[in-house]
């Protein structure tokens, strides 16, 4: 399915979609997949895969700590293709969120091609601006694939006319100013970004994210954004487990529990009213 | 040339804006900031002020007689060691600080990596009244203990950053990470020309001096320009600062020199130029130490103040067009050429500004035998060595087992 093809069907359901996210070759490659498989199972309706980078400035303590596992074990960029393609055979909806030098140094139309191959729907893009991305818009569009822009609360109306002007599929709105990282409420600038991305284009679905780490926090978030990204909690599940086992179980109770929160009903007089 | 970078800070392929959504807004009010402060009489008076009256500008050009004997050169040497902070780098921090002024903003943040640019930053942010935090990789808090007892004693606060390499380009990351979050009251101090526009233009001409400074003197000593100049570099504010008077004066050769560390075939070394290749790190596209796959590799030297795995965009353009020329100068050049000017003209120098005095050795018989006389070689003599006594002492191995335990518990 395409990410339009799954925002609208959420939207058909009336409820929120919910993206969960995981570093790729966390703690291993197989482990990851198995991670991100049940995550599918247990209600993410898109799986972000992120690549592992070195010097990841939007992402908090707990991503870093996992890309950095994952590259100690010695994951490559390639292996996170073979990631992206298992995970994408079992049906799963997977979109890649990666920084950008990576797939400077693979070549971005050969990045490309080789991305829309292994099955994802398109690229989240934290450190690239639209300004600078000639080459992957040019490449995404001779490939296929989706471009997801990020906007911010400090973002002004002009650029965020521009940048989901060249988003295709969705755009990232980041709930607050700061990184990566589960918060213990949600921010109150995100309902307000929401809107102005509404004003700019109504009908771009918006996926926010940072600091999303609760289904009642989810609940929140979906009752005026069209998706939930979730990245740190899930990661945490499996970082401060003991065991694989012990954490598979907890990833999984936890995309219940947040794609349960994408599907409860608002809490009343919070944030500003659902689109629909 | 001179008209470089354009709108968005690009030289030609090299720089731009790397990052993160939410920092665009703050870099377009700095850009604004910049361009009206540059044509405010009042700050520029300012700036001038303190350049003259604090940080004991315009720096000396001297000639150093023992030096060039032994070189085969004549060796001039432009002292930003004789700056107040002990490096070219009081010139950017006092005309960023005066930025954060002017911008309303009351906190500053730096990265450090030897920790120079973090002392620099504090004392501008004493200066100015400004709250200073600075970050710094925990290797190098451990290296560089003395800079970090200077920052908190004008007030700074140092945070360790123990996460990846725990060097340089790690607090670079906790900087950015900080900005990200602060953005609104914050203004980020970057202490080196690289980073995403405008960084590389603003400091580029804060340390601008430099050069023009050393033209006219040059200018005014002689009654012509140098054959060549000699910077060190890292990400290379000094090196910029120093060339940029000099890019249109083409009988003048520009020479920057990389930290060679081990060697740059064995892989332990800081040369991104000379040994790295073309990609993105830390908000611009210039030449970075990367694996095939675009992870960043760990950079080695000797000098904290170079051990940083890319540099600034415009030295890459510089580069490639051909007008500067890079070359690798190994940690034992280095530290010969160190020895060599504490010997001969009683200066001890930074580690860093070794590197450039080491190149220019190595370059003083190729444009002697090229120009038929003794060539006149501009060094930029970038910081004073105090910090890295410690180091030097180690490395010949001049204290014996107790100094060592003295000079450790003091650095």
């Amino acid at each position: 399915m395409t990410i339009a093809d799954v925002f609208a069907k959420a939207r058909a359901e009336n409820r929120g979609l919910l993206v969960g996210c995981m570093p790729a070759g966390f703690p291993t490659v197989d482990d990851s997949i198995t991670s991100m498989v049940a995550m599918a199972e247990s209600g993410c309706d898109v799986i972000e895969v992120e690549l592992p980078y070195s010097d990841p400035v939007m992402d908090g303590p707990v991503i870093q700590r996992a890309s950095d596992i994952a590259l100690a074990g010695g994951v490559r960029t390639r292996d996170t293709l073979r990631i992206i393609e298992a995970v994408a055979g079992t049906g799963a909806t997977v979109v890649l969120m990666t920084y950008w030098n990576p797939i400077e140094k693979y070549g971005v139309d050969a990045f490309a091609r080789d991305l829309a191959a292994a099955g994802a729907t398109g690229m989240i893009t934290p450190d690239l601006i639209p300004d600078e991305a000639a080459e992957w818009i040019a490449a995404a569009d001779r490939h296929r694939l989706d471009r997801t822009f990020l906007v911010s609360p400090s973002s002004t109306d002009a650029r965020i006319a521009m940048t989901v002007g060249q988003c295709r599929g969705f755009v990232y709105a980041t709930a607050l100013m700061g990184v990566t990282g589960a918060r213990t409420s949600v921010s109150s600038q995100a309902s307000e970004l929401v809107a102005r991305v509404r004003a700019a284009d109504p009908e771009l679905p918006v996926g926010v994210g940072l600091g999303v780490g609760t289904g009642a926090q989810a609940a929140q978030v979906a009752a005026f954004a069209d998706g939930v990204i979730v990245g740190s909690a899930l990661i945490r599940c499996v970082l401060d487990a003991p065991d694989r086992a012990t954490g598979l179980r907890r990833l999984g109770a936890l995309s219940t529990e947040l794609a349960d929160g994408v599907r409860a009903a608002a809490p009343a007089g919070t944030e500003t009213p659902p689109r629909r | 040339m001179s008209d470089l970078p354009d709108l968005a800070g690009h030289f030609g392929r090299y720089g731009g804006r790397f990052v993160p959504e939410a920092l665009v807004k703050a870099l377009d009010e700095l850009d604004e900031a910049y361009r009206s402060a540059k044509q405010d009489a009042d700050f520029q008076r300012r700036l001038h002020d303190l350049m003259t009256g604090y940080a004991g500008t315009p720096s000396l050009l001297y000639r150093a007689e023992r030096l060039s004997e032994r070189l085969g050169a004549e060796i001039l040497l432009k002292r930003e060691d004789l700056n107040h902070t002990g490096a070219h780098k009081v010139r950017n921090v006092l005309g960023q600080a005066l930025l954060a002024q002017r911008m309303g903003k009351h906190r500053v943040i730096a990265e450090t990596g030897a920790g120079q640019h973090g002392v620099a930053s504090a004392t501008a942010a004493a200066l100015l009244d400004l709250e200073c935090v600075v970050y710094m990789g925990e290797t190098d808090t451990q290296r560089q203990a003395l800079n970090v007892a200077r920052m908190r004693m004008l007030g700074a606060t140092v945070v360790p950053v123990a996460t990846g390499s725990r060097t340089l380009k790690d607090a670079l990351n906790e900087a950015l990470r900080d900005w990200v979050s602060s953005v609104g009251t914050t203004h980020y101090l970057l202490g080196t020309a690289a980073g995403p526009h405008p960084f590389p233009e603003i400091v580029r001409d804060f340390v601008g001096g430099i050069g023009a400074e050393a033209r006219a003197q040059c200018l005014d000593r002689l009654g012509r320009l140098p054959d060549a100049v000699a910077a060190c570099v890292g990400g290379g504010s000094n090196a910029i600062g120093i060339f940029h008077a000099f890019v249109g004066d083409e009988s003048v050769r520009l020479y920057g020199f990389e930290a060679g560390g081990e060697g740059v075939q064995t892989g332990r070394h800081a040369a991104s130029i000379t040994g790295g290749s073309a990609g993105v790190l830390h908000g611009a596209r210039t030449y970075v130490l990367q694996d095939d796959d675009g992870q960043t590799v760990a950079s080695h030297s000797i000098s904290a103040g170079l051990d940083y795995p890319g540099v600034g965009p415009e030295h890459a353009w510089l580069h490639d067009s051909g007008r500067a020329v890079y070359e690798p100068v190994t940690d034992a050049d280095a530290m010969a050429a160190f020895q060599l000017l504490c010997r001969t003209e009683g200066i001890i120098p930074a580690i860093e500004s070794a590197h450039a005095l080491a190149g220019a050795a190595r370059i003083a018989p190729m444009l002697r035998a090229e120009l038929g006389r003794p060539p006149v070689i501009v060094v930029n003599l970038s910081g004073r060595g105090d910090k890295d006594v410690h180091t030097a002492g180690a490395y010949f191995g001049i204290l014996d087992e107790r100094e060592q335990l003295a000079a450790g518990e003091q650095t």
